[in-house]
């Protein structure tokens, strides 16, 4: 493998203070070396990136990938590549597939896809109960053994406290957080959006902000109790935020993360009954959309993850009732949170950075996140002054359910690198 | 007004989106409508030659019938198409079945669906005419306009009454209906439900909200009382029938308390003994029969409109000789 030199760029490395013009080269897998100006080795692939951002790869810790079962929908291929043209050096699929991702041998062959994809690095999670049924715990050693870099039952929240109690404690032999997608299934019973005005007036069953707070906070408090690492996945409310803050300053060993769409977008967007704008959980209020762009400001909130949830053309083409929730987000994240976070002054390119990159890989003790010498060579070069618009013709995915089509954007990722080599490239 | 001014457009879909204006020229044209289901023969050629489809994956037969009813009288072909649910089953999509039936060179398609925002779906899908005959819980527009029609019929106007609407609003898409047209023609309206079937937020729309049935037949001049399924007590929103009765039921004896005389409306079909005792729904406040002739009259009146019939030629269509 070539070094790679990456010459002249904005240089953000928030874990060194870093945010500067330097060089960086990248030797055998590696961040070799990082200072204002670096000579070539004689066989590099020399990269002017002058004008460019260059910061540590972007993880995203949720994503669909569909495959096993879904792949008409997404494959780990095609999840990847999609990754890496937005900018992602690294995912973790979710194991809600066909089977789900609760043995070993599943595990290894996500990890096996994701190795010959040749995109983004693919970590598995694992399932925290058998087929997701929220019964019994899977083999936790036997799948962190296999790869899994956390356990989750996304897709199918754990109701059964007991269980999640049983996760939180058993996990930490193998040091893996235990994420949950919480929600209270009783009380979202039947919804398909935010429970409120908009609701009532379309006629749709709501799901309460209440039905994700009470889980949020059951799991804090199992949090105190256990004192095991709990990972609340994509948090929608104000409460949710506010619960992770009081538990934070108490010492719950708690990571949250907050999806780009539940920071820029309200339930009004499910107005005319936009498939597009249907997902769990569902867009809420601009009072939440505010306390998540603060929460992630204060870094209450750790990290930006996309909820990558692709689905085919003819599902969304239905009912609102009928269309399953989910949108795509890898492709669109980064440009999305320059426009609407860093553009107007509410988060600082540095801390947009921490929270895709350097937040991700600590709250899942990931390599990556940093550019420190000697870290692995997985880096994102990203132009924070690109426009482009949101088409859904440019898509890697399979699929493109986003409501995000037509936007006008700025920022855009122009080189990603994994393992010191190059996955994409713009242009 | 000219239709063009109106632009009451392709489709109709709801009352939420229509202006005062717009809703009382169907009630106008439905009042000049009525007298055709009056003769001796029943039958004019306003839609004669066009096709229209009647569409509806929920069991229906009041709405389908009057809608049936409407169209014959007009002279219009139509196809009634009930899927049932192992039908749906069999996979096709509700955009190939309307895009099938087009191919098929309708005219027009009335729908009635299970999920709410299915005609609005429908109707930016194909080219034809949607009439929304209920979907979901969102609207049924044309029961609203004959709620409405029924209420100027026998109080001479809408504005300044007081309307409550009594039952099951969360599911409703009846009371959705009823709110919008009454809010526009300048009624006053409330609900008046367990809490567990009232929809987060509805007094935002601009309704009030009444805990007690007493509470409401003191203020109202009209109740409009919705049927109460037999499914939402399996469901757990009420413990037992025969408590909402106890509690929500109108009846002879609550509506001794009235404090005028007040008008009851019933969409149908009824629970009698469940939200409405038997004595008050044949008694001489029932509108309930009054309501299901209009029906047929407004949905004349909404399939001449949308056909693209002017309002002022209404009369002169209806007495046209058939050639």
């Amino acid at each position: 493998m070539r070094p790679i030199l990456l010459r002249g760029g904005r240089v953000i490395d928030p874990g060194q203070r870093l945010d500067a013009t330097r060089d960086l080269l990248l030797q055998d897998g590696l961040v070799t070396a990082i200072a204002p100006q670096l000579a070539a080795p004689d066989d590099a692939e020399v990269l002017e990136v002058r004008g460019l951002a260059v910061c540590p790869g972007l993880i995203d810790l949720h994503v669909h990938l569909r495959e096993p079962g879904g792949e008409h929908k997404e494959t780990i291929a095609t999840g990847a590549r999609a990754a890496a043209a937005g900018g992602f050096t690294a995912v973790c699929a979710m194991p809600n597939t066909d089977p789900a991702i609760d043995d070993p041998a599943a595990v290894g062959f996500v990890l096996a896809e994701g190795r010959r994809a040749g995109g983004a690095r693919v970590y598995p999670t694992g399932a925290i109960s058998v087929g997701q049924k929220g019964e019994r715990l899977t083999e936790v050693g036997e799948l962190v053994h296999a790869g899994a870099v956390a356990i989750t039952d996304d897709g199918y929240p754990v109701m059964d406290s007991g269980l999640m109690r049983i996760a939180l404690e058993y996990s930490q032999t193998f040091g893996i957080p235990v994420a949950d997608h919480p929600e209270d299934l009783r009380l979202s019973a039947g919804g398909v959006m935010n429970e409120g005005l908009v609701a009532t007036r379309l006629g749709l069953r709501g799901i309460p902000r209440t039905s994700e707070d009470v889980m949020i906070v059951r799991d804090l408090l199992l949090g105190d109790l256990t004192q095991g690492r709990i990972h609340l996945q994509h948090v929608s409310t104000a409460g949710g935020a506010d619960a992770i803050r009081a538990a934070k300053a108490r010492g719950v060993p708690v990571t949250a993360e907050v999806t780009p769409h539940h920071l820029l977008l309200t339930e009004e967007a499910v107005e005319a009954y936009r498939t597009d704008a249907k997902m769990k959980p569902p867009l809420r209020t601009a009072a939440d959309t505010e306390a998540l762009r603060a929460a992630l400001a204060d870094g209450t909130i750790d990290c930006v993850a996309t909820d990558h949830a692709p689905h085919h053309y003819d599902e969304k083409e239905q009912a609102f009732d009928d269309a399953p929730f989910g949108i795509v987000g890898l492709e669109t994240a980064l440009g999305l949170l320059i426009t609407k976070l860093v553009k107007p002054g509410l988060l600082d390119l540095a801390s947009l950075v921490d929270r895709m990159s350097c937040g991700p890989a600590r709250a899942f003790s990931l390599p990556g996140g940093t550019l420190a010498p000697k870290s692995v060579a997985d880096v994102t070069v990203f132009d924070p002054a690109g426009e482009w618009v949101v088409d859904r013709a440019s898509f890697y995915s399979k699929s493109q359910n986003s409501p995000f089509v037509g936007w006008k954007l700025t920022g855009r990722a122009k080189i990603t690198i994994v393992g010191g080599k190059i996955v994409w490239k713009d242009g | 007004m000219t239709q063009r001014a109106l632009a009451l457009g392709k489709d109709l879909v709801g009352l939420e989106h229509l202006s005062a204006e717009q809703i009382q020229v169907f009630l106008d044209t439905a009042e000049a409508f009525k007298e055709i289901s009056e003769r001796p023969i029943k039958k004019v050629p306003v839609l004669r030659g066009k096709t229209i489809v009647n569409l509806f994956f929920e069991p229906s037969t009041r709405t389908r019938i009057s809608f049936e009813f409407a169209e014959k009288r007009l002279s219009a072909d139509t196809v009634n198409i009930a899927t049932t649910a192992s039908s749906v089953a069999k996979g096709e999509t509700l955009v190939d079945t309307a895009r099938n039936l087009e191919a098929m060179r309708i005219d027009m398609v009335v729908v009635r669906h299970w999920a709410s925002g299915a005609a609005k779906f429908l109707a930016e899908r194909i080219r034809s005419n949607v009439i929304n005959a209920g979907d979901g819980a969102h609207e049924h527009p044309t029961q609203g306009l004959l709620d409405l029609l029924t209420i100027r019929d026998h109080r001479g106007r809408v504005a300044g009454l007081n309307v409550c609407i009594v039952g099951d609003i969360l599911h409703s898409r009846v009371a959705r209906s009823n709110i919008w047209g009454l809010l526009k023609l300048g009624a006053n309206v409330a609900v008046c439900s367990p809490k567990t079937l009232l929809p987060p937020g509805i007094a935002d729309l601009g309704v009030t909200v009444l805990r007690r049935i007493e509470e409401a037949i003191e203020w109202a001049d009209v109740l409009n009382v919705l049927r109460l399924q037999l499914e939402r007590m399996q469901a757990g929103y009420v413990p037992s029938l025969r408590e909402y009765n106890r509690v929500f039921g109108v009846s002879k004896v609550r509506l001794a308390r009235a404090q005028r005389e007040i008008l009851i409306l019933h969409p149908g079909p009824m629970n009698r003994g469940v939200e409405i005792d038997s004595d008050v729904a044949d008694g001489p406040h029932s509108m309930i029969l009054a309501q299901v002739t209009n029906g047929v009259a407004v949905r004349m009146a909404v399939l001449y409109l949308l056909a693209g019939g002017e309002p002022e030629k209404a009369e002169a269509a209806k007495t046209a000789e058939g050639a």
